[in-house]
């Protein structure tokens, strides 16, 4: 066995998409090839944003501490089609229901539809893995209510129905004009660590302190390991977001969810501390969630999603848009004899 | 993936809907004492207790500085709710200490007792649970009564015994539960209406007793002994006392708590 070293190839020149090599512009006329759907994508702006109400019903529900106010699953108080009296915490459970439902039908319509109608095959399996995820998370949410809300369990209950939501806004993404006819502008990145690295690295950030956050709503936890990691999370975030806006602002595609990014971390910190004063430090001898408990709570759960969604928004462009440059090593035309 | 597959997969998910519906089934929540006895190995007999000898404890429980303003509660949400609007969480009147649950914490050995026929009462009016602070023994029956006009759930959530979660609409026959093991301040609420929050306490002995608005309590019936009597109240915890009991004594020990 031998090895052989040669010359490095650099690719960190940002060239213009009329020099890329002949694959990369193929690929890029396939995606120009596909065509703009636009029924499609406004059917997926309008599940997304049933996803993101979805998401303050659900939010409801924990701070009204209202769980459990229907005590049965997959029925409610007995019934699959009946509508209990809305009152107290069955206003906001059973209302959590509905909607889910509801998204769970138009997520069924969405998925066929892309089956059916979408070029790209990973658009279709996309379509599929949305459909399955709203499965799992409706089980979740029965689970949630059989097994008496475990922490563990309604933690995670919150973490898929967040990554639901981020995939329908990907989707959205997806199917958008702007990606299906755009050429991107490529801009290669030479820095390391990399902005793909670093959204990847926010989306981690992220999660875990959704999951932090959703074990303290859940009791499961204490209010530090979540308020300790936005600071972590807030430092990730920051770096990613300054990082694009001072390399990249010329990339709209870039530029755009990046400011988005550092206004929702901004918001979100506020908000955070906000229902922290409410939750933790006024509302601890409260006897029932009081509004400004429940209304803080609720808008950090909500600012939240939209700010994990944006950061797989601006990891996709930057994937697309900043790829990584890279070193490659090209084989010496002359070979050496080697021995055996 | 083939036809087949697919019928397969569909087949899966409606077993395993099936199956967690199941999971979901009432199914009856009395349970039996830890030290139930089976066919196998019968329970020893109830040790007896000389009634000519049996002594009493009693005295008060007091609050001591300035009493917490009780929060408020706000009933909107169910039309159907009307009562008084303050949380039981410190009642404290005059300084004398209400809902503190007193028992025999030790001194009984291995004393064994029966478990009282009589159920005790839980009822829900008013929107709010009544007595909000109770006792009963390990296995006995709680009677769990709704005189309001609309619905509530009722889900204990201990740490020692078995959780359940049940609705209880208005006009309902009345729940029949009990719970096995010995909790002490073992928490109650209703999901619907989450202001509704009370605690049972659940004693291997008849010696115990909870205070009223005055503070007072009296535990009868206890054979001579050494014990150490306890006093635990929902927020302000758990205070020890150790007292001797002579043949007929009567006793008193009180406790205070502040905040």
């Amino acid at each position: 066995m031998t090895t052989e070293s040669g010359p490095l190839v650099s690719f960190g020149a940002p060239p213009s998409p009329a020099a890329l090599p002949q694959p990369l512009k193929e690929s890029l006329l396939k995606a120009v090839a596909t065509p703009y759907n636009s029924a499609l994508h406004h059917f997926a702006v309008f599940t997304a944003g049933a996803t993101f109400l979805l998401i303050i019903a659900g939010a409801l529900v924990t701070s009204n501490d209202a769980g459990l106010s229907v005590p049965d699953w997959p029925t409610s108080f007995g019934s699959l089609y009946k509508i209990p009296r809305l009152v107290g915490g069955v206003k906001f459970e059973h209302t959590h229901r509905i909607i889910a439902q509801f998204v769970g039908f138009l997520t069924i319509i969405l998925a066929i539809w892309m089956w059916r109608a979408e070029p790209r095959r990973w658009m279709k399996h996309l379509g599929v893995a949305a459909l399955g995820l709203v499965i799992a998370q409706g089980i979740l949410g029965g689970l949630t209510v059989l097994f008496y809300l475990p922490p563990a369990i309604s933690s995670f209950h919150a973490a898929v129905g967040q990554t639901f939501f981020c995939t329908t806004v990907a989707i959205v993404l997806f199917t958008g004009r702007r990606w299906v006819e755009e050429v991107p502008r490529i801009q290669w990145d030479t820095r390391s660590p990399s902005l793909v690295t670093l959204t990847l690295l926010s989306i981690f950030a992220l999660y875990v302190q959704l999951f932090l956050g959703a074990m303290f709503r859940h009791k499961g936890m204490s209010w530090w390991p979540h308020v300790a990691n936005a600071a972590v999370v807030a430092f990730v975030l920051a770096w990613t977001a300054i990082r694009a806006l001072s390399q990249y602002s010329k990339i709209e595609a870039v530029r755009g969810p990046a400011i988005t990014m550092l206004s929702l971390l901004i918001a979100q910190l506020c908000l955070g501390f906000v229902a922290f004063e409410a939750r933790v430090v006024w509302g601890h001898g409260a006897a029932q969630p009081e509004l400004p408990m429940v209304i803080s709570t609720v808008a950090h759960v909500a600012v939240g999603a939209l700010l994990l969604a944006t950061a797989v928004i601006l990891a996709i462009q930057v994937w697309r848009h900043v790829p990584v440059a890279f070193e490659e090593p090209v084989p010496s035309p002359e070979r050496k004899p080697v021995a055996a | 993936m083939t036809r087949k597959t697919w019928v397969m997969f569909g087949l899966l998910c409606l077993l395993g809907l099936w199956l967690l519906a199941g999971c979901g089934k009432k199914e009856s929540t009395s349970e039996q004492p830890a030290s139930a006895p089976t066919s196998a190995q019968p329970a020893a007999p109830a040790t007896p207790i000389n009634p000519s000898t049996v002594a009493s404890v009693s005295g008060s429980v007091k609050f001591d500085g300035t009493a917490p303003r009780p929060a408020k509660i706000d009933m909107s949400q169910d039309p159907a709710c009307k009562g008084a609007n303050t949380a039981e969480t410190v009642v404290a009147d005059n300084g004398s200490l209400a809902n503190v649950f007193v028992y025999v914490k030790d001194g009984l050995g291995n004393r064994a007792f029966d478990v009282p026929k009589d159920s005790v009462t839980l009822d829900q009016s008013g929107c709010r649970y009544h007595p909000h602070v109770m006792g009963v023994m390990a296995g006995q029956n709680i009677e769990i009564k709704n005189d309001d006009p609309t619905t509530h759930n009722i889900h204990p959530t201990p740490k020692d015994n078995r959780e359940w979660n049940e609705s209880q609409p208005p006009r309902a026959a009345p729940l029949e539960k009990s719970f096995a093991r010995e909790e002490i301040m073992l928490p109650v609420k209703c999901n619907q209406h989450p202001w509704m929050k009370m605690y049972i306490n659940v004693v291997k002995s008849p010696f115990y007793a909870v205070t009223g608005p005055d503070g007072k309590y009296t535990i009868k019936g206890l054979p001579p002994g050494d014990y150490t009597l306890a006093f635990v109240h929902e927020k302000l915890g758990e205070q020890d006392q150790k007292v001797t009991l002579a043949a007929k004594d009567s006793k008193s020990v009180d406790a205070s708590f502040k905040q």
